[in-house]
């Protein structure tokens, strides 16, 4: 299997705080990987890292197998940050301009939009379901139809790996439904590997096929068909932690 | 041809006003886009102490009003790194450099009736120096908004996601502000340093009251800061008013005039569905 995202011992403090300490992680070509965690154990951080918004204080960082500070290919990587949903809601954009803005490097020095670049924007608002709503403005959407906006735009420039920050915060149940089943369609038909925070742990791992635990400054890899949620959270919050099952 | 265009000065400001309107709603959309309203307004003032230190030195007041605009504009983007968290200080603290070095500068010369022009914008004063000047500026900023056009698009949308697909975000902020401190020298003439940053917001305003699309949010700023030109030094030669007030006036009644449309027009829509679910009973 080819590695696509490498952390070898990486250490990141956040002033004098450690969040990361000697941690790795691997990521296969084609994973769908969920990354879980509890509240403030650096899951965004680690994103942030393998994105190179961050800087570790120790270790190494390699994406398609070049290391971040030689890395070029930006073009390739999506990413989905949890800040993109606090946008100006009257922001006077139409969802054609905004998918359109991420092919910036594709566009020329003019930065016309050609026919090819219609085309393009015409096939990723079909794989999100939302051709319907090209000309409309971002703001009149939900906040399920903005965030496959947002895929469109990620999708636009072929990425291989897409990174996502929580992206199911907000988010209707149905939406969510829907969420996952377009994840499915980018990770099995167009084989793009994804990588995505959530706090769901239930959720994640029946969908993806491998979850990343950040927690005591460090990572662990499961097999999702073998993640046991109790042992998780075990290891994550200490035995004192008991879990009440819901009855009903 | 009318009589108003008859007259050599109203030739010149005129050719020197449709540039100033093509360029103050053009920066103006992107200022307000990323909320910094305030910019022009502090830039404008810091403008001010360069007239008057180059009224002093005897350098073409446009040039030195230029060279402290831009320096103004640098030190708020290296103040606003300064200060990350309180990014309004910035402004804050260029905005009262400015005006304590003009006040200073004002005081120490001797030509109050000249400052006033520049403060409240003159059309009888505009001369053909000026209009080249103006000209040549105005091309240099449009084309280079043209360029930028969509970085700065995608930039005031989303900083993060330009960066990452490639946008060169630091360089064109630089840019950006640079440009502000242009548009300002270049608009000065005609808007007056008190009034060229309404020139750039209030068109913008307006637009965006109707607008469906970025472009088309443009394209009205545009027109609405035309017209807004166009109506004020009409006034302004007519009345013998100061052609800078005339100006940011009509942008201000073209703002209330759309709002009035919005009203009328929703007020008739919501008229309609009324009849017509009065017509399903």
């Amino acid at each position: 299997m080819k590695t696509v995202v490498e952390a070898k011992n990486i250490s990141f403090k956040y002033d004098v705080v450690p969040v990361l300490e000697d941690a790795n992680l691997t990521v296969y070509e084609g994973d769908f990987m969920g990354i879980v965690g509890p509240n403030g154990s650096a899951k965004s951080t680690l994103i942030k890292l393998l994105l190179g918004l961050l800087k570790p204080q120790q270790g190494e960082i390699y994406l398609m197998d070049k290391s971040l500070q030689n890395f070029k290919e930006w073009h390739s990587i999506g990413y989905i940050s949890q800040k993109v949903k606090g946008f100006n809601n009257s922001f006077p954009a139409t969802v054609e301009e905004i998918v359109a803005a991420n092919l910036y490097k594709e566009m020329g020095v003019f930065k016309f939009i050609r026919a090819k670049h219609r085309e393009k924007i015409d096939e990723v608002l079909d794989i999100v379901g939302m051709t319907d709503y090209k000309k409309r403005l971002i703001g009149s959407l939900s906040g399920g139809q903005q965030q496959r906006i947002f895929i469109a735009r990620t999708l636009i420039s072929n990425p291989q790996i897409i990174f996502m920050d929580e992206p199911l915060v907000g988010v209707d149940l149905e939406s969510e439904e829907r969420f996952y089943r377009l994840m499915e369609k980018l990770n099995k038909d167009l084989g793009i590997t994804l990588i995505m925070v959530s706090h769901d742990i239930g959720v994640i791992t029946e969908r993806t096929n491998r979850v990343a635990c950040v927690g005591k400054r460090q990572v662990f890899v499961h097999d999702s068909k073998t993640f046991n949620n109790e042992e998780y959270i075990k290891s994550v919050y200490g035995d004192k932690i008991k879990l009440l099952h819901h009855r009903h | 041809m009318p009589e108003i265009l008859t007259y050599s000065f109203m030739q010149r400001a005129f050719i020197a006003g449709i540039m100033v309107a093509l360029i103050c709603p053009s920066i103006g959309i992107f200022i307000v886009l990323r909320r910094l309203s305030m910019i022009g307004d502090t830039l404008s003032h810091v403008a001010l102490a360069g007239v008057a230190a180059g009224m002093l030195g005897g350098v073409y007041p446009v040039y030195s009003a230029l060279v402290f605009s831009v320096v103004a504009a640098l030190g708020v983007e290296q103040l606003r790194k300064t200060y990350k968290d309180y990014a309004e200080l910035s402004i804050a603290i260029v905005l009262s450099t400015g005006i304590g070095l003009a006040t200073i500068l004002i005081s120490m010369g001797n030509a109050n009736a000249a400052i006033f022009s520049y403060l409240f914008g003159s059309i009888a004063l505009v001369s053909s120096k000026d209009v080249l000047v103006v000209v040549i500026l105005s091309i240099i900023i449009l084309v280079s908004i043209l360029l930028l056009y969509r970085g700065l698009f995608y930039i005031s949308f989303d900083e993060e996601a330009a960066s990452l697909s490639g946008v060169p975000v630091k360089w064109m902020n630089i840019y950006f502000i640079i440009l502000i401190a242009g548009t300002i020298s270049v608009a000065m003439r005609i808007v007056g340093i008190l009034l060229v940053s309404s020139l750039m917001v209030v068109p913008v305003a307006a637009s965006l009251q109707i607008a469906k699309s970025f472009k088309a949010a443009w394209f009205y700023s545009v027109i609405f800061g035309l017209l807004s030109v166009i109506i004020g030094l009409t006034l302004s030669f007519y009345a013998d008013l100061a052609p800078g007030g005339t100006i940011v006036l009509s942008a201000v009644g073209i703002l209330v005039g759309v709002f009035i449309v919005q009203g009328l027009s929703r007020s008739i829509t919501n008229n309609r569905s009324y009849e017509s679910s009065w017509e399903k009973i």
